[in-house]
């Protein structure tokens, strides 16, 4: 009855084993039991966006993830899309545009923006607020953010012609 | 949160057998897993069924229906074109709701079957008739902004909060269901449930039933040309609807032949009055006429507290819904979908 269960996850290419609760919350065990801290949690209620994560393709709000839901999933946190040495082009992007302030919400903008990026390459600035309403700045820096992304979109878009 | 039993089954009947009182099934988890958080559920037993084999597809049927499996996610059933094409307002009416992210997770069935978001119900603490049959209503007389003005009794005046089953409602769609006494069709109107004696009894579900799929009649495709979902809400993105209609029409030598109308966020359902889509037929489309149609629409409303102004609002976004419809549905999704702002939102 409600014993802990094995749970294996791939996170950001590494597989990684525990036993936890069903209850547990994925943003809880990456940050406390793996010690992967970029995912926040901000409102715990489904709302901010700031424990954004890719599991299985697609950006979810890692606060409304039962741990067992996850047992066999792929996860990409911000941890597995740059590092300070080689950062993505929407890390840098949100550097050069004051993309952030406080630096909260950051991690679940850029997570959410990979994948709204990959989904669409030349987004206009209305699909960049369409694409992330789930994602709020306390610190209101939503112009700039918008404007990270966009210059993200473009630097990707150039760096893919040129490649092609 | 309280401790509980994980399940994962292989199929539709080991899921169904699994099923006991006091069990829950488990779908994207975006409204289960909330409210299990503030402990205003407590299923001692978490069915998953978001990996059951064979219930996340969209198929044409032959009787050129469409059949929605219940664990479509909403933002591959809003995103997919053909499905787009034929049901413009149930694409619009998902776009419009939740987040990126919490579309992605959240399926057709869970949609269907989330709760009200009256905060006495996701309170534990407060009485609620929904949670605990006669536990009395925490939310009358206090905040009523966001409670019914149709349909509603002393026993609960909570509201529906999906923008989805709107244009279901109004679309005559059926719910296919399975449960441990086999398999059934409900049609939408009798799907969710008014308060009456039972408010705890939210829909037509029997204790374990589970929901396979949604099907749409070719008939419901045919308005594709001249359907709109509109919702006002507090924010124009990420937000609830406070009043919300679904508009459809089909017109034939510049008269209206079939009008269909559902209305949102005034009731424990989505609200369809029969009344006013037949005061429509045979007349040409007309401002007035659709301020006449909204006005019979709403004649049975009244407040459940402080939302009176919620009748005047849903009157006229059904009336802006029905111009919209007869104006054509856009070529493209707008930017912001279902929005009373934007170059989609004038006639
Ligand atoms: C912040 C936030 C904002 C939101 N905004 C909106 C909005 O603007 N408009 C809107 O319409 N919705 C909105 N939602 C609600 C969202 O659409 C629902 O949470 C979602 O559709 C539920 O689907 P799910 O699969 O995650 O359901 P779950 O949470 O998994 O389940 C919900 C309920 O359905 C039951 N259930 C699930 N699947 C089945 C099935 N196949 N058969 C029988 N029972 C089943 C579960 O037992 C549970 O009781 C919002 C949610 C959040 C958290
Ligand atoms: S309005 Fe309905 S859901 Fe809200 S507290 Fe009253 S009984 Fe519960
Ligand atoms: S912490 Fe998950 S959405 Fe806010
Ligand atoms: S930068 Fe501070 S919350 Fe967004």
């Amino acid at each position: 009855m409600s014993k802990k269960m094995q749970i294996t996850l791939t996170v950001n290419g590494e597989t990684q084993e525990l036993l936890a609760e069903p209850r547990e919350l994925l943003i809880y065990v990456l940050r406390e039991r793996l010690n992967i801290t970029g995912p926040h949690v901000g409102c715990e209620t489904s709302h901010c966006g700031a424990c954004t994560v890719t599991m299985d393709g697609k950006s979810v709000k890692s606060c409304t993830v039962f741990a067992a839901q996850a047992n066999g999933a792929e996860i990409t946190t911000i941890e597995g899309i740059g590092s300070p040495d080689s950062l993505h082009v929407l890390q840098n992007a949100f550097r050069e545009h004051h993309g952030l302030q406080c630096g909260f919400c950051t991690p679940g903008m850029i997570t959410r923006a990979t994948k709204l990026l990959e989904d669409n390459p030349n987004p206009t600035e209305e699909d960049v607020r369409f694409g992330m309403a789930g994602n709020l700045c306390r610190c209101t820096g939503y112009q700039n953010i918008v404007k990270s992304v966009l210059a993200a979109a473009t630097e990707l878009s150039a760096a893919k012609e040129a490649a092609e | 949160m309280n401790l509980f039993d994980y399940l994962r089954p292989a199929s539709v009947s080991d899921a169904i057998a699994a099923w006991q009182p006091g069990a829950a099934y488990l779908g994207g988890g975006t409204n289960l897993v909330d409210l299990m958080k503030t402990g205003a559920l407590q299923p001692g037993k978490v069915i998953d069924i978001a990996r059951l084999p064979g219930l996340d597809r969209i198929e044409s049927l032959p009787d050129g229906g469409t059949r929605i499996g219940a664990l479509v996610k909403n933002s591959v059933l809003a995103g997919d074109p053909d499905f787009a094409a034929a049901f413009p307002m149930i694409a619009e009416a998902l776009a419009s709701g939740a987040s990126g992210q919490l579309r992605n997770a959240a399926t057709l069935g869970g949609n269907l079957m989330q709760r009200t978001r009256c905060v006495y119900f996701q309170d534990p603490h407060s009485a609620c008739n929904r949670r605990e049959s006669g536990n009395g209503c925490g939310a009358l007389g206090g905040d009523t902004q966001n409670h019914a003005v149709l349909g509603w009794n002393d026993a609960c005046i909570a509201t529906n909060p999906s923008d989805l089953c709107v244009p279901l409602a109004a679309l005559d769609a059926v719910v296919e269901t399975q449960g441990p006494n086999g398999r059934r069709d409900i049609a939408f109107a009798d799907f969710h449930r008014l308060p009456g004696d039972t408010p705890e009894r939210e829909t037509a579900l029997e204790p374990g039933e589970l929901i396979l799929a949604v099907r749409l009649s070719s008939n419901a495709a045919a308005s594709y040309q001249n359907s709109r979902y509109l919702k006002l809400r507090e924010r124009t993105s990420f937000a609830f609807a406070l009043v919300s209609a679904a508009a459809a029409l089909q017109l034939k030598d510049g008269r209206i032949t079939e009008a269909r109308l559902a209305i949102g966020g005034v009731a424990a359902k989505p609200w369809r009055v029969p009344a006013a889509e037949a005061l429509m037929l045979g007349q040409p489309p007309d401002t007035d006429l659709f301020r006449r149609a909204a006005a019979v629409a709403l004649e049975d409303a009244t407040p459940s507290g402080n939302n009176g102004y919620k009748i005047d609002l849903a009157r006229r976004i059904a009336a802006r819904s029905l111009a919209l419809a007869a104006a054509g549905t856009p070529t493209r999704m707008p930017a912001l979908p279902a929005s009373v702002f934007g170059e989609s939102a004038h006639v």
